[in-house]
């Protein structure tokens, strides 16, 4: 078994006619064995900015105050936010720094840029290659049902009502096939006046 | 180390992780993959210059990463670079070869020449001794004429007419070995290596998706993203849209973000008289 | 003199290096198999591969058994053809034996008795058995490689199962919605889904392309169906 899939969870982030959304399950597990099921997996970076680590949990928590603490810095020195590629950018060149002993994590990152109110969508492997598409991106123990779910259920130009329902059914029903993640879920749906986040109803077994 | 000023950290890779690593990897858990290039790379020189060509697939284990993958990368504005294997190794060697690069070009005042940057690269994977896993074509054109190089990942390098790397080698130094001769026309060349990639792209299960090409002439470069699409997606019979309301939802929390009013204040002439 | 075990060194290592076999393949390959109230369909990729190359891309993975019986498998190819061919001939012989054809429940049960009879040396394929049963119904019945046997209505094998599976259980079993038809599924339907769903994996997994063979089974024998996936 992969230190990857030591703790669970299954994360997935789609792109929308100007919006964005990112989904987690809640799991937190010691291999087979459900410790928590609200665990805290998708972090806020800024308004329009949201950052998932899918991994090992240690190094989630870890990547995550390394994270903040490099983005507050930036916004104290720059005084202005910061912009979702400008912290792909950040996150990639820290986990490359540890490129020969990785921190366990695989970052989903979902924002808008700011000023155009762009989509913007990544994820990374463990040591920080960004991959940027134009339609989804996946992470965690479930990322292979989630790619079949949403390469069949992404279309393009999708408002912010259908993403949810898009990216709720492409996480709930990838992971229920995924035996170490689930037991609940929460989506953001982020558009450029508001944030709506909502806890899903999903199987907790 | 006091928190109001933290130390500044050691340039470099940092290995902190690797003692706590090395312990979760005795006690039974596999060390995880990165997303390999899973490559065909190539590259030509010609009549007036080098061409390189890639395809834009990124393979994670046997699922597909990246479908459109960049992985012609930008060195300086004369000399380009092919990158195969671990594609992090590959974006992150590049970007700081092309920083050197450009440094290098600031001090001198000159053009960097394709063999510094040969130099600067395989210096720079010797070092790491096969550990960092990028697998180059460098490709340029300077004072002396176009260069092409092969870079292997353990810091040797091979300076070519043509040559092949990634996966996808095989498929495409085939394609070479029949139809590559000196003197090349530049329209025969772009046809040769996009064969070529074709070549990879279809027989090698690693390469796919799209073909990229880049033709660096003398004082121009003309980078072809996407030039050929050698595989259509699949048109779907049905569109899976939910109605609205098919996702149950225990609880819904609405973040207004106020827009930050940006008010730019016109400076005052200072009171000089 | 050399440390037997040098880390730094490992092309001075005075070790023995092991070498193994590996009496099995993985070639690849999905099934997906969707029943209905009448009739049954069943697809597979016909791209056969071994590591990062391609052996053929017209390689037929479905196996008709009887008029009313098929028989996908993926996984390690010359397993398969053993396999098939040994089953073959088992429905030959129950033919010849009792006068008629044997029922796909029948041919089920035989499968996995034959899966689990070599328990400790398996035949390392990820078989799919589709059919009407003695009511006329579609039936699936799924294995893993020892002879465990399920019965169920769809299911998606091979090397991109994972990633066809939970397609299937929302849009056919209709898990996880809110909203849900009694109407049971049409074979337009299931053709389009069963399309759709390999569109899909030939995106995502690499051994999974070229070509999708697909035998449509009715109460009025084996129909076939073919289409294109990307060749890449």
């Amino acid at each position: 078994m992969s230190i990857l899939a030591y703790n669970g969870g299954a994360m997935v982030a789609m792109k929308g006619e100007n919006c964005v959304s990112i989904a987690t399950d809640r799991r937190f597990g010691i291999q087979a064995q459900t410790i928590a099921t609200n665990f805290e997996k998708v972090f806020q970076m800024g308004p329009h900015l949201y950052v998932g680590l899918p991994g090992l949990a240690t190094d989630t928590q870890t990547v995550m105050e390394k994270l903040r603490f490099r983005k507050n810095l930036y916004e104290l020195k720059e005084n202005r936010l910061m912009s979702p590629k400008v912290f792909a950018a950040m996150l990639s060149n820290l986990l490359y720094e540890k490129r020969f002993g990785p921190f366990f994590v695989e970052p989903v990152v979902a924002g808008l840029m700011p000023k155009t109110y762009e989509p913007y969508i990544c994820n990374m492997d463990l040591i920080g290659c960004i991959n940027p598409p134009n339609d989804f991106v996946v992470g965690g123990t479930a990322s292979a049902q989630l790619y079949g779910m949403c390469e069949a259920l992404w279309e393009p130009n999708l408002g912010p009502e259908d993403l949810f329902e898009t990216t709720s059914q492409a996480l709930i029903n990838a992971f229920d096939r995924d035996a170490i993640s689930g037991w609940g879920a929460t989506v953001y749906i982020i558009e450029k006046d508001k944030v709506t986040i909502k806890n899903l109803k999903t199987r907790m077994d | 180390m006091s928190v109001l000023c933290p130390e500044i950290p050691t340039p470099g890779f940092s290995f902190e992780n690797c003692k706590r690593n090395a312990v979760l990897e005795t006690k039974g858990f596999a060390l995880p993959k990165a997303v390999k290039t899973g490559t065909t790379i190539v590259g030509i020189t010609y009549k007036d210059g080098v061409i390189l060509g890639a395809d834009t697939r990124a393979t994670e284990d046997t699922t597909v990463a990246d479908k459109n993958s960049e992985k012609i990368h930008y060195l300086a504005p004369n000399m380009y670079c092919c990158g195969a294997g671990t594609a992090a190794d590959t974006e992150m060697t590049t970007q700081m070869i092309s920083s050197q690069l450009e440094l290098h070009k600031l001090y001198t005042n000159r053009v960097a020449r394709v063999c510094t940057a040969n130099q600067l690269l395989k210096q720079y994977l010797f070092r790491y001794q096969g550990y960092v896993g990028a697998a180059l074509i460098l490709g340029g054109v300077d004072v002396e004429g176009p260069h092409l190089y092969m870079i292997y990942p353990h810091g040797s390098s091979d300076k070519l007419p043509y040559g092949t790397m990634g996966s996808g080698s095989l498929a495409a130094i085939a394609v070479f070995e029949s139809r590559w001769r000196p003197d090349l026309e530049e329209q025969e060349g772009v046809q040769l290596v996009r064969d070529a990639i074709a070549a990879g792209i279809f027989n090698d299960l690693g390469s796919g998706s799209n073909i990229d090409l880049c033709v660096i002439r003398k004082g121009s470069v003309d980078y072809k993203r996407t030039f050929d699409e050698a595989n259509k997606k699949g048109v779907k019979q049905a569109s899976y849209r939910y109605p609205r309301g098919a996702t149950s939802v225990l609880s819904t929390r609405v973040v207004d973000i106020e827009e930050v009013a940006v008010q730019r204040i016109e400076p005052e002439r200072m009171e000089i008289a | 003199m050399f440390a037997t075990e040098n880390a730094y060194y490992p092309d001075y290592s005075t070790k023995p290096i092991q070498h193994s076999f590996s009496p099995y393949a993985d070639n690849g390959g999905s099934v997906v198999a969707i029943a209905g109230d009448d009739f049954v369909v069943v697809g597979a990729d016909t791209r056969l591969s071994a590591g990062f190359s391609i052996y053929t891309r017209e390689q037929n993975k479905l196996f008709p058994l009887s008029n009313t019986t098929v028989l996908g498998c993926s996984g390690c190819w010359c397993d398969t053809l053993t396999l098939t061919r040994i089953l073959k001939s088992r429905m030959q012989m129950y033919h010849q034996e009792h006068n008629k054809v044997m029922s796909t429940t029948a041919c089920a049960q035989m499968l996995s008795t034959m899966l689990y009879y070599k328990r400790f040396f398996p035949y390392y394929i990820s078989n799919i058995l589709v059919g009407l049963d003695n009511e006329g119904k579609g039936c699936i019945y799924s294995y893993d490689p020892i002879g465990h046997c399920e019965k169920t209505t769809y299911r998606a094998g091979g090397s991109a199962g994972a990633l066809l599976q939970p397609l299937l259980d929302n849009q056919i079993g209709q898990k996880n919605l809110t909203k849900v038809s009694a109407e049971s599924i049409t074979q337009e339907k299931a053709l389009a889904i069963l399309k759709d769903v390999f569109i899909s994996a030939a995106e995502r997994d690499i051994y999974t392309g070229d070509n999708v063979m697909i035998n449509i089974i009715t109460k009025d024998g084996i129909k076939e169906d073919n289409f294109e996936l990307r060749k890449d």
